[in-house]
């Protein structure tokens, strides 16, 4: 019984560390750059794609293609924002205006991008197997990538929270997602800063793709659901606040994982209800009243 | 003759609704089928601009409602008269859409986007687990009505959408929800209960989505929950509404035609292209037409003025 409970733990662990990713992505798009990006999911399953058709049309492995994949989906996050959503600001006149057009835009992007991944892969289920070779810790069991995909995650967790801190670019971030106008009236260049969170959200998104590329099948309607899942968890640790959503990925990883162990399939409904609930008792977050 | 020319187009909609009326009569099923859609298309976008017009806030479950009706016949099957079925999607769309509505309408906008962006999937999901968990089967074989009742069905469902619109534009309620728009801190010190209006409006819009589907519905001869909820019912009334124009009524009507046809040109030709290039319409009409075809033909006349 401790096993198997032991078991259901590290799988949420490991689904929860790409999770963080996701919420952290998606909330750098949203908390800073402003954009309520419908499409985040969608970028997941073009990095997922690249990867996969990386490694079974020309033998790349995924933590070699990542090395293209990644700055590519970069730059098309960039000139997105640059090209786009900075036009609508632009026009936008207001706040409010800005947030409903940007969102409805990205809405637009969703149908763009999955009908392109269509168009170039067709409809079909695809998969492939990497680093599937058993991990055993103790009693406990799972595959090399999986393990992997875990630690990628915390390093990049990692890595981006010192960037935050330490970095004069991550001081300027930080200082766009609490007033962009008053940060660019102390010399921030907030038009590069908010396209570089854009951009770094699209990155994340790319990246979580590529990790969940080695785990699951991919098709092209992927995404909707993890735009869900990254929505669920911004709630859940509060929009704009970076940590919250990484440890609100982990939460939501167990979470998952314990109701996929009793009832597959459902998964996503009970998250949805766990959404509910947060709206209703902490909309705020869980850590703030 | 000038007085009769300009009667004439005061009241245009009339010539078209008794057009509409008599159509069954002198058209091909093709037609009627096509008209149908048409119809369909506008209901679902008006009364998405219904509620998300004036109150600014954006719901992205066209989808989730639509299909409520369309799971209640596939549930349903015609064991029941047509009326019973149609008021049974329409009790549960208005109860599911006053639970979201009364949870996150009190909260900022992108929290209610957000619960009716992820309504859709939650109800596909549910179904599917308790299809293959409970029931055991998968999808249902649903019997076909005729190609007139659901045409004149739609016709009815479409009229009433306009008019609840044209009428609810003209009345305090409507008036309550523009101010809500414009400024919804305001509009709560007048002394509007700002949450109750917003609830009541977003359910009330919703009906309509999901007698819709009901009727559409009889079109498939077989559904699973994977035909039944389909995010394309939640793009088209978005990409209608913004494309058209939301300040008059006449825009989001047109950007359904025009789309109706479009799709019913290119589905079969380009069925990938054309949701990319729907996409790319979206995208391109929120960047250089924000007010859509309605702003469009504004500009030529103030600058026929001129």
């Amino acid at each position: 019984m401790l096993v198997r409970i032991l078991n259901v733990v590290f799988d949420g662990l490991l689904m929860g560390g790409i999770y963080a990713l996701i919420a952290v992505g998606f909330n750098l798009q949203y908390g800073v750059a402003r954009v309520f990006n419908i499409s985040h999911g969608e970028f997941i399953m073009l990095g997922a794609f690249l990867t996969w058709w990386f490694y079974t049309q020309h033998t790349v492995s995924p933590f070699l293609s990542l090395l293209i994949t990644c700055p590519f989906l970069f730059f098309v996050g960039y000139i997105l924002y640059r090209g786009l959503f900075q036009r609508i600001w632009r026009a936008a006149g207001s706040a409010e205006i800005y947030e409903a057009n940007s969102l409805l835009a990205s809405f637009g992007l969703v149908f763009i991008l999955q009908n392109i991944a269509l168009l170039i892969w067709g409809p079909e289920v695809k998969g492939y197997s990497y680093l599937t070779v058993p991990v055993r810790l103790g009693e406990v069991v799972f595959s090399t990538n999986r393990l992997l995909s875990l630690i990628f995650a915390l390093a990049i967790g990692f890595v981006f929270y010192v960037f935050l801190s330490i970095t004069r670019l991550g001081k300027a971030i930080r200082a766009a997602a609490q007033n962009p106008r008053v940060a660019g009236f102390m010399g921030v260049n907030i038009g590069q800063v908010l396209a570089l969170c854009f951009a770094l959200g699209v990155l994340m998104a790319s990246f979580s793709g590529i990790l969940l590329s080695m785990m699951f099948e991919i098709q092209p309607r992927m995404g909707l659901e993890y735009t869900i899942i990254a929505m669920i968890i911004v709630v859940l640790g509060g929009l704009g606040s970076m940590p919250g959503s990484f440890l609100g990925g982990f939460i939501l990883g167990l979470v998952g994982s314990f109701v996929s162990y009793t009832q597959p399939g459902l998964s996503l409904v009970v998250y949805y209800l766990f959404f509910v609930g947060l709206l209703i008792f902490r909309p705020r977050g869980l850590w703030r009243k | 003759m000038k007085k009769v020319l300009s009667l004439l187009g005061r009241y245009y909609f009339v010539i078209v609704f008794l057009a509409l009326l008599i159509l069954p009569r002198y058209s091909k099923d093709y037609v009627l089928v096509l008209v149908s859609d048409i119809l369909l298309y506008i209901t679902l976008t008006m009364s998405w601009v219904l509620f998300s017009g004036p109150t600014r806030y954006i719901s992205l479950a066209p989808a989730a409602f639509f299909g409520i009706g369309v799971y209640v016949v596939a549930l349903l099957g015609m064991s029941m008269a047509l009326p019973w079925i149609i008021a049974i999607a329409a009790c549960a769309s208005f109860v599911i859409a006053f639970l979201i509505g009364a949870i996150t309408l009190r909260l900022r906008g992108i929290y209610f986007t957000m619960a009716t962006f992820g309504l859709m999937e939650l109800i596909r999901h549910l179904i599917l687990w308790w299809e293959v968990n409970i029931s055991g089967t998968v999808g249902r074989v649903v019997i076909p009505l005729k190609y007139t009742t659901v045409y004149y069905g739609m016709l009815v469902i479409a009229t009433c959408v306009l008019l609840t619109v044209f009428f609810l534009g003209r009345s305090r309620l409507g008036l309550a929800l523009r101010s809500i728009g414009d400024s919804e801190e305001a509009a709560a010190h007048t002394g509007i209960n700002v949450t109750m209006i917003k609830t009541v409006i977003f359910a009330l819009s919703t009906v309509f989505m999901g007698v819709s589907g009901v009727l559409m519905a009889t079109r498939w001869t077989y559904i699973d929950p994977r035909i039944a909820f389909n995010a394309l019912y939640s793009f088209m009334p978005v990409l209608m509404a913004i494309f058209g124009g939301m300040e008059k009524m006449y825009g989001p009507v047109l950007g359904a035609v025009i789309f109706t046809l479009l799709e019913e040109i290119l589905v079969t030709k380009l069925p990938y292209h054309y949701m990319l290039i729907f996409g790319l319409v979206l995208v391109i009409s929120i960047l250089y037409m924000p007010h859509g075809i309605v702003g469009l033909i504004r500009g030529w006349v103030k600058g026929g003025e001129r």
